[in-house]
């Protein structure tokens, strides 16, 4: 609805891979599906491109991976403490291909699969199912406590408010995702049909600001669930 | 067909009133933690990771009000029921 052109589309619809065109026709709804393995895609290319020789002494593009993942090693030991170590592989995919999916926008011809309500669903819903697994391999049964808080004769009142609690996380994490992607396309499309010349690349600068910080968010909230779960009940 | 233009009004006044506490907070938030800086220059690296989150969540106040109105312009819920009642 908001992309005028999409590269991806327009490949499947001229190279048709044996689809019948009611199949293609419908095709345009699928569009976050192709861009997410898009970004899969360029996210295994770069993982294989840094591993392929791996040296002592990194340089170049090994160096630079390095960096990026040192920095999100960083965080999570500021943030979870040295439990926290555990779960590095879930939160520095989660922050790679949420930056990844946001900053694939700038590329004419792409959309980012988080400007999708299910893709953002998906991303969420799996951190939501970790953060109980997570409390139940740390606690066993007495991760309910966590949700019964203080005194026992506060559970009709804590129960509900806690299922509430933890219900509305996901909900919130997707929105926000959604919300503030979405937008940004909505906004970049309105100022390149009032003035396509220029105009708009302040906003795109903003979309790029706008990336980061929503990937560092998406990611540091899910830290912070992660080690609410991880830490004992109170 | 007074339906969508009601529609319309409520999106863009829903999104105004949605955006003006939003926008106060956020001025709030920002103007302490710049005084936080300005006063401890030495913590401005977690005061300014501790600021974004804190614009990220009252942010999302807004994004929520943004959602709504785009609900409301673009999958309505009721459009089907209103334009066969419109028909009839």
């Amino acid at each position: 609805m908001t992309h005028p052109f999409l590269f991806l589309q327009w490949l499947v619809e001229k190279l048709k891979f044996g689809y019948t065109p009611e199949q293609l026709a419908d095709y345009g709804y699928f569009n976050h599906v192709t861009y997410a393995w898009a970004t899969m895609a360029i996210l295994i290319l770069a993982g294989f491109l840094a591993s392929r020789r791996l040296q002592k002494h990194p340089e170049g593009f090994q160096n630079f991976m390095e960096v990026v993942l040192e920095q999100i090693e960083r965080l999570i030991g500021e943030t979870m403490g040295p439990k926290g170590r555990t779960y590095f592989p879930m939160i520095a995919t989660l922050a790679l291909f949420i930056l990844v999916s946001n900053l694939i926008a700038l590329i004419p011809g792409f959309m980012p699969p988080t400007a999708n309500l299910n893709t953002n669903a998906a991303l969420a819903l799996s951190v939501f199912v970790m953060t109980h697994a997570i409390g139940l391999k740390e606690h066993g049964l007495s991760y309910l406590k966590h949700f019964t808080g203080p005194i026992w004769w506060l559970v009709p009142l804590m129960l509900p408010i806690e299922i509430i609690g933890h219900l509305a996380r996901p909900v919130s994490l997707t929105l926000r995702l959604f919300g503030n992607m979405y937008g940004h396309e909505i906004v970049l499309m309105i100022f390149l049909f009032l003035a396509p010349a220029l105009v708009p690349i302040p906003m795109m600068l903003m979309g790029i600001l706008v990336a980061f910080i929503q990937a560092f968010v998406f990611t540091l909230l899910s830290m912070i669930y992660f080690a609410g779960a991880l830490e004992e009940a109170h | 067909m007074d339906y969508f233009v009601w529609c319309v009004i409520t999106a863009g006044f829903g999104m105004a009133l949605g955006v003006v506490p939003t926008s106060l907070s956020q001025g709030m938030a920002i103007k302490s933690a710049l005084e936080g800086v300005a006063r401890n220059p030495g913590a401005s690296g977690k005061v300014l990771t501790t600021m974004l989150i804190g614009l990220a969540m009252i942010e999302s106040l807004a994004i929520y009000v943004f959602v709504v109105a785009m609900i409301i312009l673009f999958a309505n819920p009721f459009t089907e029921f209103v334009v066969g009642a419109v028909a009839h």
